[in-house]
């Protein structure tokens, strides 16, 4: 499991396209948005934990449909089915490999593009918690929605309108957290519910995924 | 004598071949008589005037619109079970329907409640949670509609049905904490005190009926369609090879 780990997160390095593209997207947002709104400071205070969360949830869109495509084309998906790691491994260590080199950069990122967006001072502490509990669900989330259309040749877009409904309730939580750290309120309830959805999904949906996976692979 | 016997193709072409004309007409009967009685029987209410008498398409199609979304995660998941593949096909036809039906409640909701609320759309909790139904079953569909071997699609639909239920009812309980609500309360509950008055309670229950009705019909329609769509699939196949 973890030569696939290390081997996923080469790949993604090397391939080039995947690794700094979800990133550039999220900084180009970040740019975007107050083109777009105007520059007055209060408003893009105000909007910024919205924006920050949407621009995450959307740069991770980016690169989910590379979780399984690429190996089902040249076929190691069904090596790595046969291989003695059970299915439901591999799609945790792809999830993980692909929050790796998405979900953490961005969270990683998300406190400067918030200096970009005139972000409350009270928030970016909460704003890096909330996407390091909110981004492994996104992984995972989008690794069962790739699962679902990994056989299909335009998977992309039915890709995004599979997944981001899926994503809701962690977009809601997340940026709640974000937006009650910003004007300075009690924020343990959106929190401990993002961290259970978070936990949830990263304990069960392997099972879903892997057996889409089989479906696709039969 | 047991229902999976209706697992049986040939056997659910015969029976709902003899169950259609009758749910044909209790559905038009139900409708007729439940929609007249409600939009031209009944008072006018003391404060919404008679828009109240979006009530009864309102209501009827949101309950359903729930419902059916039920009605297809259990024959998903007999699918799953059972492959049984009268099931899966009636998850296939019962989608298009239940997102009529989301779209109705949504649409007559907002044409009451530009009068009402002052506003086409509120982001109220009840509003936002079927907006995220409507989004559920474009997925569903476009992934049926996507996949052209017939089982695969039928088992990945299945699963994706099975997560999106748990997904809907977490951004249900989602949106009632992210934001207050403008929607009344529930206009029908077991709980006597809630509900409407009886004057709209007695048409309302009626439309409720023929809307369920109408999903039935329309539900073995689609199915038998479903059916014969796959026979003649069968037919082709064995042409060819012959």
């Amino acid at each position: 499991m973890r030569a696939l780990l290390l081997r996923d997160l080469r790949l993604a390095m090397r391939t080039g396209g995947g690794f700094g593209l979800g990133l550039a997207f999220f900084l180009i947002l970040a740019v975007l948005v107050p083109l777009g709104v105007g520059a007055e400071g209060a408003t893009l205070g105000r909007i910024a934990p919205g924006i920050l969360w949407v621009g995450a949830l959307l740069a991770c869109l980016l690169s989910l449909d590379r979780i399984f495509a690429l190996d089902h084309e040249d076929g190691s998906l069904d090596l790595l089915a046969t291989s003695p790691i059970p299915l439901e491994g591999v799609v945790a260590v792809k999830a993980l490999a692909h929050w790796l080199v998405t979900g953490l950069p961005l969270t990683l990122l998300a406190p400067g593009l918030g200096v970009l967006l005139n972000l409350a001072p009270g928030a970016y502490g909460w704003l890096v918690l909330s996407l390091l509990l909110g981004t492994p669900t996104l992984s995972i989330v989008g690794a069962f929605g790739a699962a679902l259309t990994v056989g299909l040749r335009r998977g992309g877009l039915l890709l995004s309108l599979l997944v981001l409904p899926l994503y809701m309730p962690t977009l809601i939580f997340g940026a709640e957290v974000v937006r009650r750290g910003a004007d300075g309120m009690a924020l343990g309830t959106p929190l401990a519910l993002l961290a259970a959805i978070s936990l949830g999904a990263v304990a069960l949906l392997p099972f879903a995924a892997a057996s889409a996976l089989r479906v696709n692979l039969r | 004598m047991s229902i999976w016997e209706y697992a049986n193709p040939k056997k659910f072409m015969q029976t709902s071949a003899r169950a259609l004309p009758w749910a044909i007409g209790l559905t038009v009967i139900c409708l007729v008589v439940g929609l007249v009685w409600g939009f031209f029987f009944t008072p006018d209410d003391y404060k919404q005037g008679s828009t109240v008498k979006i009530i009864y398409l309102h209501v009827p199609s949101a309950m359903m619109a729930i419902n059916v979304w039920v009605m297809m995660l259990v024959t998903s998941l007999i699918w799953i079970v059972r492959r049984h593949h009268v099931s899966a096909l009636a998850a296939k036809a019962a989608a298009p329907i239940g997102l009529t039906f989301t779209l109705i409640a949504l649409v007559t909701g907002a044409l009451w409640g530009q009068p009402m609320w002052g506003t086409w759309w509120a982001w109220d909790p009840r509003l936002t949670s079927f907006l995220i139904l409507c989004l559920f079953y474009f997925g569903y569909i476009a992934l049926w509609s996507a996949i052209e071997n017939p089982d695969t699609a039928a088992d990945l639909t299945a699963i994706l049905c099975l997560v999106g239920s748990v997904f809907a009812l977490l951004s249900r309980y989602a949106v009632n904490f992210w934001n207050q609500g403008l929607h009344q309360g529930a206009s029908l509950s077991l709980d006597k005190e809630e509900n409407v008055s009886d004057v709209f309670w007695v048409p309302l229950l009626v439309c409720i009926a023929g809307f369920v009705l109408l999903f039935v019909t329309l539900v073995l329609m689609r199915t038998r369609t479903e059916i014969r769509a796959r026979r003649l699939q069968a037919l082709l196949a064995r042409e060819r090879v012959a």
